[in-house]
């Protein structure tokens, strides 16, 4: 054994790790090293692929069967983990290091009541075992922990269910954590609440924690020191503000470029996008990984760059690290060209009107119900929304999930039923039922879908999907569809060969692409975009919500853009309007809204994202609870049960009024404008036109 | 719950109404006149056409089928016409005999199925579990006559253990009856035991993968916890089920084996009930049967439910 | 992994050569794949291969134990052994197929139209076929044949009514996962007639698990013809059927064991063959 003059908790050295797949030996991890002082929280960032789960689970020694630790050291605190039998890990799991998991619901056994499952591992007697499960529920807030205790894990909600598994994680008192993706199943406003209290606790009790994740934002809010992983590698690590602040590695400076910020908008810059695809995981490479993405790759990128030491104890993969170190050559791409503001002619005509809608969904009728004939009860997932979209306008929904926003999307491109309510399109009435739209409407409504696995049929070519829309909608006959295909994978940056593909040989990314070709193919007025980025990679979305703003521009087209993040909603909409529950809260242009007054809930909504430019801790509003099941019928607002700022009665049992501000924001509650005004805490609008150079 | 047992037994009558309308209707469309079947070749047009109207035969069909629910649910299940005696206490002997031959299969086949599949899931992929699994996979399809008159050549012939015939006499005890099931239940087993056996490895592998099993190693608890605790519980909740699902594979392979066998049971019974064409006791025997596996599912819905928190609770 | 091959594959072809060299991975399930191909043989070219007739009687030859002349020896009537259960195989295997092959198009073409469009109409064929299958397989067979009459078109209609059922549950239950996926809805979107949106849209999504319900349907059809025919209530004498084959030479088994147990063991290497190779099929569609 080395002399080790100093002892890191947790110390990792040129670790490889890979999978055995049908006799071949596939490298997921190469040479990654890095430690993890005790007291420390070290964030491990990486998109999928990036061996960031895999380096988790090797850092427990709990690799899927195929995995395998195939040369380098771990060490914890004395502990050979590299190299203990397993059965010996088994004193370590839980006592010495502690996992929480990102998906809590799958994550508990479903059959075992919740007090058992953490009292199992105390080895204490029934009772005393029980008093101490209590009291760590009270620790990690949850509220009536008997109740809690006695419940099987479906009958809790998926924020209760993390806590339970923090608590399951504190239980034996360890030195470090693992947090996988902790956050990344829950509601934003969820997220911020869970997210503080891991924060608190292992500050509290001086504890060392991983924390894995592709959220940039959680990790400069949350980690000492962050550690970049990219196609199995470490590219960079170092003291987390540093890195953010100046980022050594062009992939660093590109992903952290490439993440909107809070309040910035297209009519301001373009997203620096990064160009290209991750490599697959596995792949061998020779050079550099990220030297076909690369701006500044040169020849010596050909040969594979050794992790060069900067000074302030930070690492970086780059064979130029020393030149973009002292200034010499920039490692941001050359300033992206800022796009026209769209000429914002007042008087624009609306396209699409939809006034009072509402969606109800029948529940599955009891016994009682269907023995007496009665309506079987209904859940109202949209209650009497109303706006409107001018031509060439971009309207941003954006909710949390169950607000409806979907539901909404697929009303309005006739994909779901209405109970009430009427569209206008296009100077006509919009029928709520798809049969009864013509062939043209269908045309002018096209929509692209959250989830590019399903988007897209498995069994059909690129080329047949984007030829079907040309012959239906346009009436092409099929030589002609054919040639035009080729034209739209080249608008939407596809080489030909493309056409030949199958979904399953694109990337999650191009798979977007083809979907954003095929609802432009028949230059519709109005796109339904639902969540078009939120399935993708951090590294790839801004190319792709570049994408969409630019084939908007070229048509022309109207869009309502869904999303649960501010952050891009904001980008990309001229106008924002805010859901929770059905109902929407707030309408406001773009800037407007990320300005005071603001609404309650959309003020939650903008103190819990965390920020990328600077640390500002943890969210100031934390609201109370979590959204109320959608069975559970609100009289009044129905954001009173959480809202910081509830009058009293008035807001339980009263609608709220509309309110009009002389800045064009209409919002939805009992406090009118002075109120608002004084009760909002900080601004977080920042005018990015007047911080661009 | 009680919502759920209660749409549960609504199923089951359902099932029951829609089930008992379809055999009467099969066996309305059998073959031949019942009037003549019962007064034989060389009764009179007279005769024949007194013995329809006194048998309710020249009645439309839906009446028929009112009345013949009627007599089944009183417990007036008629006269065979092949044996003249009364269907009801003849077919629960021959059901006393079945459900005999059914306890041996149960007992010799569902725990030694658990623990092959249970050791085939824990090994996925090993060599224990390529073995088991070939070998259920060629049991599993195998008909039971195949396997029947196999199993009589070594046991019966070669080594002379068991009797090749097992023609129990009528009432006989179990312990009377009791060598002479045991090849008849050992070959009905061969296929509940590959079947019941390849489930629980199913069952297992799935439960394997699942994250709360994870989360249960990385609390640091014993492997043997782990398994024990966490996993069969949810791994065999499926495998319960299935047992009593798979009555009705058995019940089809017992028809084979009674048959191979010489075995007095429902099986045999149903056979000769085709061949005499004796529709009463066929409808009998059909209608007895299906009750037997609509129960066996009723009570493998309630198993699963009480189980499974997720539905009991609801 | 095979997925990933598959999706690499771009015509149909190539992807037919991926799924037969997955089958050959595992030697279980090529084991299965060559009994299969070797019985399918037998039953194409089966006559021309048979030394004699399947009901020439060679009354000198009678009672015959495998030899030279008669491999597997002569029945009880002078019939030779072999070629009887060459050309059974034509009698099983056709049986078989053809019924599994009725039970597909029906239970894919039923179970399509119920999943997709869901309501009153499922709900009543679901019922209808729920109490069908409250019968189990062997008694409805029994029941049907009773009504039929023994005929090898009454047990080619046993195979599909028994099967369909089945078979449309699965299609059904796959529909009902697939129509709700997005594609689905942007073919609907860009105004895709019902017939392009089912046939088109959704059926290709059926077809591994089709595929492999298909061959395990063909397993038990033979199971069941066989069954059928030792029960006597099958295909009737004097066909060379393989069930009926052991009924008829059970009551001289210890004289001439080998009249019973060629015929047996053809069904029992027919039925493990088909079953090996359903499961390789099963393994290299799903993907484990």
């Amino acid at each position: 054994m080395t002399e080790r003059n100093h002892h890191p908790l947790l110390e990792i050295k040129d670790l490889d790790v890979a999978y055995r797949i049908r006799g071949s030996v596939r490298r997921v991890l190469r040479g990654v090293s890095l430690r993890v002082e005790s007291g420390s929280i070290l964030g491990v960032v990486g998109e999928s692929g990036s061996g960031k789960t895999t380096l988790a689970l090797a850092i427990l020694r709990y690799l899927p069967k195929e995995g395998f630790i195939q040369a380098g050291e771990i060490w914890f605190d004395e502990h050979p983990i590299h190299a203990l039998p397993l059965e010996q890990m088994r004193t370590i799991w839980g006592k010495e290091i502690a996992f929480v998991p990102q998906d809590p619901s799958s994550s508990l056994n479903p059959s075992i009541k919740i007090g058992e499952q953490v009292a199992e591992m105390l080895h204490l007697h029934p009772d005393d075992a029980r008093a101490r499960v209590i009291q760590l529920f009270k620790t990690v807030q949850l509220a009536d922990p008997e109740h809690v205790a006695n419940s099987y894990p479906h009958q809790l909600s998926g924020g209760m269910q993390q806590r339970v598994l923090i608590a399951m994680a504190l239980n034996l008192k360890p030195k470090l954590l693992v947090l996988d993706e902790p956050t990344s199943n829950l509601d934003t406003t969820t997220q911020a609440a869970v997210l503080k209290l891991i924060c608190d606790l292992i500050r509290d009790r001086g504890m060392a924690a991983i924390y894995v994740t592709h959220n940039l934002r959680l990790v400069r809010q949350v980690c000492d020191r962050v550690a970049i992983l990219y196609a199995g590698e470490l590219l960079e690590e170092g003291p987390t503000q540093q890195i953010f602040d100046q980022p050594n590695h062009p992939y660093t400076r590109g992903l952290l470029d490439s993440i909107p910020r809070l309040g910035e908008n297209k009519s301001h810059m373009r997203l620096r996008s990064l160009e290209g695809r991750i490599p697959l995981s596995g792949e061998p490479t020779l050079g550099c990984n990220y030297r076909s993405r690369c701006h500044l790759s040169i020849e010596i990128c050909e040969q594979h760059p050794a992790l060069f030491e900067l000074s302030g104890s930070r690492v970086s993969r780059c064979h130029r690290w020393d030149e973009i170190d002292r200034g010499e050559i920039d490692n941001r791409k050359s300033s992206a060209e800022s796009i026209p503001i769209l000429r914002t002619s007042k008087k624009r005509l609306p396209i699409l009107g939809i006034e009072d809608i509402r969606v109800d969904f029948p529940l599955q009728r009891t016994f009682e119900e269907f023995i007496g004939r009665k309506q079987p009860r209904k859940v109202q997932a949209v209650g009497g929304v109303k706006f409107e979209i001018l031509k060439g306008q971009t309207l941003g929904l954006v909710g949390e999930s169950g607000s409806g926003k979907t539901t909404l999307a697929r009303v309005i491109v006739g994909l779901q039923d209405t109970a009430g309510g009427t569209m206008r399109f296009l100077s006509s009435a919009l029928p709520s039922r798809l049969n009864g739209r013509s062939m043209e409407t269908l045309r002018q409504l096209q929509m692209v879908f959250q989830n590019t696995d399903e988007a897209l049929n498995p069994y059909q070519t690129v080329e047949e999907i984007l030829r079907r829309p040309l012959q239906r909608m346009l009436g092409k006959n099929r030589t002609a569809a054919k040639r035009d295909v080729l034209f739209l994978l080249d608008s939407v940056q596809l080489s030909a060969e493309y056409a030949k593909r199958l979904p399953s040989q694109l990337s999650g990314g191009e798979r977007q692409r083809v979907a954003i070709a095929r609802a432009f193919a028949s230059h519709p007025t109005l796109l339904i975009a639902d969540e078009p980025v939120s399935s993708l990679d951090a590294s790839v979305q801004a190319a792709v919500l570049n994408l969409l703003n630019d084939m908007q521009e070229k048509d022309g087209t109207a869009a309502l853009f869904i999303s649960h993040d501010l952050a891009v909603v904001g980008y990309l909409a001229d106008v924002i309007a805010v859901i929770y529950r059905g109902q929407l809260m707030e309408v406001a242009e773009a800037h407007e809204l990320f300005k005071p007054p603001y609404h309650p809930y959309t003020e939650a909504l903008l103190s819990a994202i965390p920020k990328i430019e600077y640390k500002n801790g943890h969210a100031k509003i934390q609201l109370k609870g979590e959204i109320p099941s959608p069975l559970e019928k609100l009289e009044g607002c129905p954001f009173h049960t959480r809202c910081p700022h509830r009058l009293g009665e008035i807001c339980d049992q009263e609608q709220p009024p509309w309110r009009t501000l002389a800045s064009g924001k209409r919002y939805f509650c009992h406090i009118d404008e002075d109120g608002l005004q004084k009760l909002s805490q900080d601004n977080y609008f920042r005018d990015y036109a007047e911080l661009k150079e | 719950m009680l919502r759920y047992v209660l749409r549960r037994l609504g199923f089951l009558v359902l099932t029951l109404i829609l089930t008992s309308m379809i055999i009467f209707a099969m066996t309305q469309l059998l073959p031949g006149d019942t009037a003549r079947v019962i007064l034989g070749r060389e009764a009179g047009e007279g005769a024949l056409e007194a013995l329809r109207e006194e048998l309710g035969l020249n009645d439309p069909l839906p009446l028929q089928y009112g009345n013949w629910l009627i007599h089944f649910f009183t417990g007036d299940w008629g006269v065979s016409f092949s044996t003249r005696s009364a269907i009801l206490p003849l077919l629960m002997g021959r059901l006393r005999n079945s459900l005999m031959l059914t306890v041996v299969i149960l007992f010799m086949s569902i725990p030694f199925a658990i623990l092959l599949g249970l050791s085939a899931g824990l090994r996925e992929g090993k060599l224990l579990d390529n073995l088991i699994s070939v070998g259920s996979l060629s049991v599993v399809g195998l008909p039971e006559f195949v396997s029947g008159l196999v199993l009589i050549q070594i046991f019966a012939f070669g080594l002379g253990w068991f009797p090749a015939n097992s023609s129990i006499r009528i009432g006989s005890s179990f312990l009377e009856a009791l060598p002479m099931l045991i090849l008849p239940a050992l070959t009905a087993t061969l296929v509940l035991l590959a079947y019941v056996a390849r489930l629980t490895r199913a069952g297992v592998i799935e439960e394997l993968k699942q994250p709360y099993v994870r989360t249960a190693d990385l609390k640091g608890l014993p492997r043997r916890t782990v398994i024990l605790k966490h996993v069969l519980r949810n791994a065999l909740t499926p495998t319960i089920t299935v047992i009593a699902i798979s009555f009705g594979w058995m019940i089809s392979g017992l028809i084979v084996v009674e048959n191979v066998f010489n075995y007095p049971g429902l099986g045999r019974m149903l056979l000769f009930a085709i061949e005499r064409r004796d529709l009463p006791l066929l409808q009998g025997v059909t209608m007895l049967t299906v009750v037997g596996f609509a129960l066996a599912n009723l009570a493998a819905d309630l198993i699963y439910a009480t189980l499974t928190p997720r539905i009991r609770l609801s | 992994m095979i997925r990933v091959a598959l999706g690499a594959a771009s015509t149909s072809t190539r992807r037919l050569k991926i799924i037969i060299a997955a089958l050959f991975q595992r030697p279980s399930s090529s084991v299965g794949v060559i009994i299969v191909i070797l019985f399918a043989f037998l039953s194409i070219f089966g006559p021309a291969l048979a030394p004699y007739g399947p009901n020439e009687q060679i009354a000198a030859d009678a009672r015959q134990s495998p030899s030279i002349k008669h491999w597997f020896g002569t029945d009880q009537l002078g019939r030779d052994v072999f070629s009887r259960v060459i050309l059974g195989a034509r009698e099983v295997l056709s049986l078989a197929g053809l019924g599994t092959l009725v039970a597909v198009f029906f239970g894919s073409f039923i179970g399509m139209l119920s999943g997709y469009f869901g309501g009153f109409l499922d709900e009543v064929i679901m019922r209808l076929f729920d109490s069908l299958l409250a019968l189990p397989a062997m008694l409805l067979a029994l029941l049907l044949l009773g009504t039929l009459g023994p005929s090898p078109g009454g047990l080619l209609i046993v195979i599909s009514v028994v099967y369909t059922p089945i078979v449309a549950r699965v299609v059904r239950s796959v529909v009902l996962r697939t129509k709700t996926k997005a594609f689905v809805d942007a073919a609907r979107l860009q105004g895709e007639s019902l017939g392009n949106i089912l046939f088109r849209e959704i059926f290709p999504s059926t077809l591994p698990v089709l595929a492999v319900e298909a061959s395990l349907r063909f397993s038990y059809a033979i199971f069941l013809v066989s069954s059928l025919g030792f029960l006597g209530v099958g295909v009737q004498p004097p066909s060379p059927d393989w069930g009926l084959m052991v009924k008829e030479s059970r009551a001289f088994v210890t004289q001439m064991p080998w009249a019973m147990y060629f015929p047996a063991g053809a069904i029992a290497v027919v039925v493990i063959g088909v079953n090996l190779a359903a499961d390789g099929l099963r393994k290299a569609l799903q993907d484990d």
